[in-house]
Parts: C-alpha cells; structure tokens; sequence
C-alpha cells in the first residue's frame, strides 16, 4: 500500500496529498480493481441476456447476508456468498428443465429471495435499517485486505475468461451447437451466473444493491453500440468501465454524492455518446 | 424397394450409418418410433415430413443429444465400428443484428482453444479463412456474424460443421430463410462437398422441388419412417399424398 501511496501523491488532486485522505487513494484503488472486473463480466451478461439475473443476484445477496446474521456469523459475506452461488446454481437448473422464459424463472426465484431476507431480517419485530447501507454502498469505506481479496477474485475472473470464454460464448449464441462440438452448456453457464453471483455479493457492501446492476449492464451495452468484433467489445467495455469508475470517484468528491451512483451517470452518459456514434445498420 | 436390401451384409465394406428399430421419448410421450434406415458414404439423404414429426429429435438423437431406444451404429469403412464424428449444422441460429461477434470471432471460438477476446493470431487467422474458403465464404471472414444473410450464415455454419472433416453432416433445414440464389448455390457446394470429402449428408427440408435434382435418397417421416427411396418413388408415393394432403389440395384448385 505504501507504494500505491507514493504513486497517487503525484496525482494533482485536493486529496491526494502526502499522508491525507486514506480513504480517497483507497476506493481509488478499489475502483481500479473493480471497475475492469465488471467491465469484464458485462460482456457477457449483455451477450447471453442476463441483465434481469444479475439484477435479481444483487436483489437478493441481502437475503444471504440476513441469513449469515441469524446464524450469529461475524462474517456474514461468505454466506451471502454461498447463497447466491446456490441460487445462481438452482436458476441455472431450472431455467434449463423448463420450457419459461428465463425472465419468469428470474422472477420466481428473485421475489422468493427477497421475501425471504426481508421475513429473516424482520423476525421477531427486527428492524431492516440496518441493511439499508447495504443498498446504497460505501466505497470510501474499504479496507486494503478487502482490495486485495478484490484483486484476488479479478485475477480469477480473469483466468476464468482466459478458459472459458469462448465455451461460454457459443453456450450463449447456440446451445444445440455448442453441444454438438462437446461444450458442457449447462456446466459453463452454472460457473458463469456463480461467478456473478460472487462478484455482486461481494461488491455490493462498496458498490451499493441498487446501482450494482448498471455496472454490470452498461459498460457492455455501451460497446454493444459501437463494436464489430470481440476484441473491440472487450476493450470498449473495459476502458469505459474504468474511465467511468475513475470519474465518478472525482465527481463523487467534487459533489459529495454516493460514488456508486455516480459511477452509473458517468456510465450511463458513456452509453448516451456510444449510442450516438453506433454502427449503421447494414 | 425400400431400405431392408442394404440390411446385413449390404454394408459390407463401405461406411454407413446404420438405424434399427430407433425410438425417442421425450417426457413420457412418444416421439418417434421404430425408425429403421441406412446412411452410406457419399450419399446426400432428404428428411421430409410435417412440423412435428420428430426430424429435429431424430438429429438430435444421431447427435447423442437425448437417449433413444433401438440402436445407431456407425460402421467404418473396413468395418470398425465408432462413433462417428458428426458435422451439424443447426436451424436458423439467432443472431441479433448488433451482436458484436465477427465471423473470425465465431469461427475461432469453436475450433480452437484460444481466447477470442485477445487478438487473433496470424496462423488462426489463416486456419479460419481457409475452413472458409471451402464453402467459398473466405471474403466473409470480417463481417458480423448478425449482418450475414441466411444464405451466407448457412455457409459458415457449413464451414464450422466441416472443421474437424466429419463422417456424417447433418443439416437441420439448411433452405429456410435462403432465397432461391441462395439455395441453389448451397445444393451445389453440398454436392461439391460431397464429392470432395468422403462423407454422407443427411438433410430435412420442406422443398421438395430440388430433391429430385440434389439427393439419393429421401425419408419421409412421421414418429415412425412412411417411405424410405429415390426422390421419385417417395413423391409419388399415395404416403406422401397423404401426409401433405395433396389429394384436398386437387378439390380446392
């Protein structure tokens, strides 16, 4: 860390002054690892049409934390984890041995989610405020050992793609295809819609329940407008995201806003200027 | 005459596909039934029949995609006995129209392990453009795969379905959604094909205008096999009448 001081104290800013403003130099970092994280994942959440579950993951990640509390644990993000793992798993399974529409089978199992974290977190008379930091997020609030893990589930993700990509993208376009050239379809999409599931649950405490989900929506979307190929969509998706977390930190500073709210306007107007220059329809 | 003189000792020696008394259930209710034909080397076989009369199931089931009852064996040529390789090419794929994915893109997603997020490599590149070039599509190579129309996207499915050369391609209505430009150029490179590469094409279709031009054999199906034979005896055959209610047709006209 004392290494990622020196290097943001040449940075011009208010803040980033010789031993000031931990908290800044720290959520930048943690956007830094973050951004490209979902910037990646977005890709193919656009791609195979999964804006809805990821939505539905981010919706119901509090259903796990409020679990993980009932069972007294002092961590309660690794259930979180192991729930939404489970239920990505479980939707992925459904949706594959019935004839709905994925968006009804999203639907079913998000609503019962999220019932079911509000009946625990209210049991008893509980009260709910508690969670509400969960929903809008704190990104000033991260420790170093948390951007670590981060950067531990980046690299991941990223060794994932570096596998798995091209299964998942032809899961995605053709099943039937796919399967004919010996892709586990059903294998690749369980491990694509768990790694979301660990991404957004673990993100969320920064990035906030409620705009989650546009980081996983508009980057992609947004090189969707513009790019012709993989390569470029990747790029587009990536560089934006990390352009767009990077801004919206300064403007969240600047403003005094919620930096994940932030972040989601920077990237929505990312989407806004693609839109305008999107490739004609031939 | 139908299928049962190839029976037994009639494939003796060439490769052939082989279908005995195939069956296919799908949750409980009965799809097809005693499906019994032969598919030999170099033969291009019609699949024809109604929506619904099992064509798909019967791809999927030669695919190893569902289970089946009855037995598919596949017979090398000398004799050995293995499952074949198998090229398909599925029913119209959807595409959106801004799918970024390029032709290159799909291309080397499926027949290699590299990731097609990172640039491309030269030598792929080259491998692509030549598994192209035998449909001749080569100069596709860039487009997005949502831009190309179905006669063009029937193409590079082709190309995909040849890379690794399969022992058997199999088409799942390769002719919807292509013009007739379209469908005469693709009937002519699956004839090219099919002279080029020792293999046999096993097609569905619903235009029965080119079969007899284009095919050996034709299947007519409906949950079991009506008419196994040439182009000519299974379109004039009263089954096929039948089934397509040629017979009401003759009143309304």
């Amino acid at each position: 860390m004392e290494l990622w001081y020196s290097i943001v104290e040449l940075l011009p800013f208010e803040w980033a002054r010789p031993d000031s403003m931990f908290f800044m130099k720290n959520a930048l970092l943690a956007i830094l690892v973050i951004s490209p994280l979902f910037g990646l994942l977005s890709t193919m959440v656009v791609e195979s049409r999964m804006s809805f579950f990821s939505d539905a993951l981010g919706h119901s990640a509090f259903t796990g934390i409020a679990i993980g509390s009932l069972c007294g644990l002092a961590e309660p993000m690794w259930c979180a984890v192991l729930f939404a793992v489970l239920l990505a798993f479980l939707f992925t399974y459904v949706r594959r041995h019935t004839n709905m529409a994925s968006d009804t089978v999203i639907g079913v199992f998000s609503s019962t989610a999220v019932a079911l974290g509000i009946f625990i977190a209210t049991l008893g008379g509980g009260s709910f405020t508690k969670y509400n930091s969960l929903l809008i997020g704190d990104i000033l609030s991260v420790e170093p050992a948390k951007i670590a893990l981060l950067a531990a589930i980046l690299l991941a993700t990223v060794v994932l793609w570096a596998c798995s990509f091209d299964q998942l993208m032809l899961s995605s376009v053709h099943p039937a295809l796919a399967d004919s050239r010996g892709i586990r379809v059903f294998w690749q999409e369980t491990i694509f819609a768990a790694a979301i599931a660990v991404v957004v649950t673990v993100s969320m405490t920064w990035v906030g329940l409620l705009v989650i989900n546009s980081l996983l929506v508009l980057p992609g979307a947004a090189a969707r407008n513009v790019a012709r190929n993989l390569r470029q969509y990747h790029l587009f998706a990536v560089a934006g995201a990390l352009a767009a977390g990077v801004a919206g930190l300064i403007l969240s500073y600047e403003a005094g806003a919620s930096t994940g709210a932030c972040i989601t306007l920077v990237l929505a107007l990312y989407f806004a200027i693609t839109f305008c220059f999107r490739k004609r329809r031939m | 005459m139908s299928v049962q003189k190839h029976q037994g000792a009639g494939c003796a020696g060439a490769c052939c596909l082989k279908l005995e008394g195939m069956g296919v259930d799908i949750g409980g209710a009965p799809i097809l039934h005693d499906v019994s034909f032969h598919l030999h080397c170099g033969e291009i076989v019609a699949l024809i029949g109604p929506n619904g009369a099992g064509k798909s199931s019967l791809f999927r089931a030669i695919l190893g995609q569902i289970g089946h009852t009855g037995t598919i064996d596949f017979q090398r040529a000398g004799g050995g006995h293995a499952r074949p390789l198998i090229g398909y090419v599925p029913q119209s794929p959807s595409f959106d129209r801004g799918d970024p994915v390029s032709v290159l893109d799909f291309f080397a997603a499926a027949i290699s392990r590299w990731p097609v997020f990172l640039p491309i490599p030269k030598k792929l590149r080259e491998r692509v453009r030549a598994c192209l070039e035998r449909v001749h599509g080569a100069d596709l190579i860039d487009e997005r795969m949502g831009t190309l129309s179905g006669g063009e996207l029937q193409r590079v499915l082709m190309a995909l379905a040849l890379e690794p050369l399969p022992q058997i391609l199999i088409l799942d209505e390769p002719l919807s959604g292509v013009d007739i430009d379209g469908e005469r150029q693709l009937l002519d490179m699956l004839d090219e094909i099919r002279r080029s590469y020792d293999l046999s094409i096993l097609l569905s279709t619903h235009d029965f205008a080119t079969l007899e031009r284009y095919t050996d054999k034709v299947i007519l199906l409906k949950s079991s096999v009506l008419k196994v034979g040439t182009p000519r005896e299974v379109l004039s055959s009263p089954e096929f009448r039948e089934i397509f209610h040629l017979d009401l047709g003759k009143e309304e006209a």
